[in-house]
C-alpha cells in the first residue's frame, strides 16, 4: 500500500500529540498507509510513539535535533522535503495550524507540488473537501502537480484507533543555513487555561458584545465549565476588552467546529459565522429576536443572557450533581 | 529603509461572495471588491516603520486592472508609490503560482523589509510569507502582533495560542501582521488628493520575465473540481424566555444527549 506521510503536531505542554494529529492519521488512511513524522528536540518521539502507532502509523520517522525547535518553520519544511524526496509518498497530511499551513506552503515550493489548506475530508482518489466564504460554499479540489499536500482542519474527522507497528526510524537532520534564519528566542505563555483548547473542544461557549463587560464574562465561563467547554468571544467582545484576543472566533480569529456551539449575546455577523458555521449543533441566546444568529441556530432562546445563562448553568450543574 | 507592502484586492467579506461557475475561480468581476482588510494593518505598520527609520513604502499588488482601487487606498493612507502586476494570463493562478509572480516583482525592487497581511479574506490561506521566504531565501517572521526593526535586525512577537513567540532575524525579511499589531489610520482628505499624483508602475508577465504558460488556471498546481452552496440548515427552534428559557434550553441539550 502507498505510504502517506503525516506530520505529528505535538502539544506545546509536552504531553502527547494534539488531537489534530490523530485526526490527520485517520484521514490519511483513505489514501494509503500512514507513517508519522516527528520533528523536534531530542527526546520528543519517545513519549508519543505509542499514541501514533495506536492510530495507524506503521512507521514513525524521528527527526530530532535542537535546531528544529530553535528556528521557525523552515527546518521542519526542510526535513519533511528530504523525506518526501526519499520516500516518494502518495501524499502528505499536516494538521491545519498556522505553523502547519506554513510548513505545507514551503514544502510545496521545495517539492514542486500543489497544496490544499483547511481541508475537512480527503477521499480515496485524493479529492479534498474545503469550506469557503464563511462556510457558505463547499468546494471539492484536487492537487494536480507533484505530491499532494493537505492541511486538515481540526475537528472535521473523528479520530479512530487502528493499531499498527509504529516502528521507529531515525532521520538524520542536517539543516541548510537558509533554514536557520529566524531564531525563536523565547516562547511566552500569557494565559494558562485549564479549559480545553478552543479549536479542539467538543463544546464551545462564546460571548459577544451583549455580555457587556469583562467582569460579566464570568457567567460565560461558568456555563462553559458546567459543560466542560472552551470559552470563545466575538471580535466586538475582544475589541471592547471583555476577553483576550486568543479566544476570538471568526474570520480573523479561530475556526472552530465543535459538536455544540453556544453563542451568547452575539449578533451573528458573517465574519463571526466564518469561524463557527460548521459546528454540528448551534445554540443561540440573544434578546433580539431578529438577530441573524438565529438563522443558524438549531435552538434559540430569545431572552436576556443575564438571567438565562446563570439559570441554565445552575440546572446543568444540578443534573450532573 | 525600503519597505514593500503586499496588498491584495478581495471581494468584501461582508457581502455575498461566489465562485464563477464558468471556471470555478473567485467571481471578482461581479463582486464588491475592497482592499483586503488584513492588509491595512501591514500598510499601517509600514508607515510607522518608515516614519521612524526613514525611507520609502512601495505597494505591490498582483491582480486585475480593477485592483487599482486597492492601490489608491494604500497610497492615500500614506504609501509613496506602487507597482501593479496585471496580466490576463495570471487569471486563475493558485497560491504557488502567484508567489512566483510576487517573488519576481520583488526581485526587481530594492527592499529591506516586506510586509503583508496575515491572511487574504477570500481564500484564507495565510501562506504567502512562507511561500515568498522559500522562493527568495529570506527570513519569514509571520503572524506578528508586534514588530521592531533596529540595526539590521527584525524582532517580532508571533501571536500563538495563549501567548507569543519572540522571533529574531536579519534583514531583508518578510513579516506578516495580525490585526492586533496596530490601528490602521483612515486616509485624510489631503492623503486622498495626494494619492492621485503618486506614481503607479504597471508591469506585465513579460516585464517580469515570466513565461505566461507557467501561471494561470491551466497550469495551476491545484484545481477546484466543483462547488455547491452549503445545504441550508433545517428550521431551528426559537423560544421566547418566559421565565422558562433556561429550562427549555437544558431540556434541548438533554434531548441531544449533551447533558
Ligand atoms: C475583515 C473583518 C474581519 C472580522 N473578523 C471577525 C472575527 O474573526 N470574529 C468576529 O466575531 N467578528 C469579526 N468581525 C466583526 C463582525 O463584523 C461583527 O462586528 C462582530 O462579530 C460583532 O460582534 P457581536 O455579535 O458580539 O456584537 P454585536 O453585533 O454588537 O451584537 C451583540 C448582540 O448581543 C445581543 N445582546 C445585547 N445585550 C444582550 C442581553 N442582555 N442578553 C441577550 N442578548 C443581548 C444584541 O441583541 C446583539 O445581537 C470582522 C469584521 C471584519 C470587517
Ligand atoms: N495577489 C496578491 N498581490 C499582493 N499581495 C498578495 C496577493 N496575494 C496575497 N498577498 C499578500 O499575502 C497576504 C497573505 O495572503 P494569503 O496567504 O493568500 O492568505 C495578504 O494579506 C497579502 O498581503
Amino acid at each position: 500500500m502507498a505510504e502517506v506521510l503525516v506530520l505529528a503536531e505535538l502539544n506545546p505542554a509536552g504531553d502527547g500529540v494534539r488531537k489534530t494529529t490523530l485526526e490527520a492519521l485517520t484521514a490519511a488512511r483513505a489514501l494509503g498507509e500512514p507513517s508519522a513524522v516527528v520533528l523536534g528536540a531530542p527526546g520528543t518521539a519517545a513519549s508519543v510513539r505509542n499514541q501514533l502507532a495506536e492510530y495507524g502509523a506503521a512507521t514513525v520517522y524521528v527527526a530530532e535535533a535542537p535546531e528544529v525547535d530553535e528556528y521557525l518553520v523552515a527546518p521542519k519544511a526542510e526535513v519533511l522535503a528530504q523525506l518526501v524526496q526519499e520516500k516518494s509518498p502518495a501524499a502528505v497530511v499536516i494538521p491545519s495550524s498556522p505553523e502547519g499551513k506554513e510548513i505545507a506552503g514551503r514544502l510545496a515550493i521545495k517539492t514542486n507540488s500543489g497544496f490544499l489548506t483547511d481541508v475537512t475530508e480527503i477521499a480515496a482518489d485524493g479529492t479534498a473537501t474545503q469550506v469557503a466564504f464563511a462556510g457558505a460554499t463547499i468546494v471539492h479540489s484536487k492537487v494536480t502537480t507533484g505530491t499532494p499536500i493537505y492541511t486538515l482542519r481540526g475537528n472535521s474527522v473523528t479520530p479512530e484507533p487502528a493499531p499498527a507497528a509504529g516502528t521507529e526510524q531515525p532521520v538524520a537532520v542536517s539543516l541548510s543555513d537558509q533554514a536557520k534564519q529566524v531564531r525563536v528566542v523565547e516562547r511566552v505563555v500569557e494565559q494558562k487555561s485549564t479549559r480545553p483548547e478552543l479549536t479542539e473542544a467538543a463544546i464551545v461557549v462564546s460571548g459577544g458584545r451583549g455580555v457587556a463587560s469583562a467582569e460579566n464574562f464570568s457567567i460565560i465561563e461558568a456555563l462553559a465549565d458546567s459543560l466542560g467547554a472552551a470559552v470563545g468571544a466575538s471580535r466586538a467582545a475582544v475589541d471592547s476588552g471583555f476577553y483576550p484576543h486568543t479566544f476570538q472566533v471568526g474570520q480573523t480569529g479561530k475556526t472552530v467546529s465543535p459538536q455544540l456551539y453556544i453563542a451568547v449575546g452575539i449578533s451573528g455577523a458573517i465574519q463571526h459565522r466564518a469561524g463557527m458555521q460548521t459546528s454540528k449543533t448551534i445554540v443561540a441566546i440573544n434578546k433580539d429576536p431578529e438577530a441573524p444568529i438565529f438563522e443558524l441556530a438549531d435552538f434559540g432562546v430569545v431572552g436576556d443572557l443575564n438571567t438565562v445563562v446563570p439559570a441554565a448553568t445552575e440546572q446543568i450543574t444540578a443534573r450532573k450533581g | 529603509m525600503n519597505i514593500v507592502v503586499l496588498v491584495k484586492q478581495v471581494p468584501d467579506s461582508g457581502s455575498e461572495r461566489k465562485l464563477d461557475p464558468a471556471d470555478n475561480t473567485v467571481a471578482r468581476a461581479s463582486a464588491d471588491n475592497v482592499i483586503n482588510e488584513m492588509d491595512e494593518y501591514a500598510i499601517e505598520e509600514a508607515l510607522l516603520v518608515r516614519d521612524r527609520e526613514g525611507g520609502e513604502v512601495t505597494v505591490l499588488t498582483v491582480g486585475p486592472d480593477s485592483a487599482t482601487d486597492a492601490i489608491r487606498k494604500a497610497l492615500s493612507m500614506g504609501a509613496d508609490k506602487a507597482v501593479h502586476v496585471s496580466d490576463p494570463a495570471i487569471h486563475g493562478s493558485c497560491a504557488v503560482q502567484t508567489s512566483a509572480v510576487i517573488a519576481a516583482a520583488l526581485s526587481q525592487l530594492e527592499y529591506d523589509l516586506v510586509l503583508c497581511g496575515a491572511e487574504a479574506t477570500d481564500a484564507q490561506l495565510s501562506v504567502m510569507p512562507a511561500l515568498l521566504a522559500e522562493r527568495l531565501g529570506i527570513p519569514q517572521l509571520s503572524g506578528a502582533r508586534k514588530l521592531t526593526v533596529e540595526g539590521g535586525t527584525a524582532k517580532v512577537e508571533r501571536q500563538t495560542d495563549g501567548g507569543y513567540w519572540a522571533l529574531e532575524a536579519p534583514l531583508p525579511a518578510i513579516v506578516s501582521t495580525w490585526d492586533t499589531i496596530n490601528e490602521p489610520r483612515y486616509p485624510s482628505f489631503k492623503g486622498i488628493m495626494a494619492a492621485k499624483k503618486k506614481p503607479v508602475e504597471t508591469k506585465t508577465l513579460a516585464d517580469l520575465g515570466i513565461d505566461p504558460s507557467t501561471v494561470g488556471l491551466a497550469s495551476a498546481t491545484s484545481q477546484v473540481l466543483d462547488f455547491a452552496g452549503r445545504p441550508p440548515k433545517g428550521e431551528g427552534v426559537k423560544v421566547p424566555d418566559e421565565g422558562d428559557g433556561a429550562q427549555k434550553l437544558v431540556e434541548y441539550l438533554a434531548s441531544q444527549k449533551i447533558v
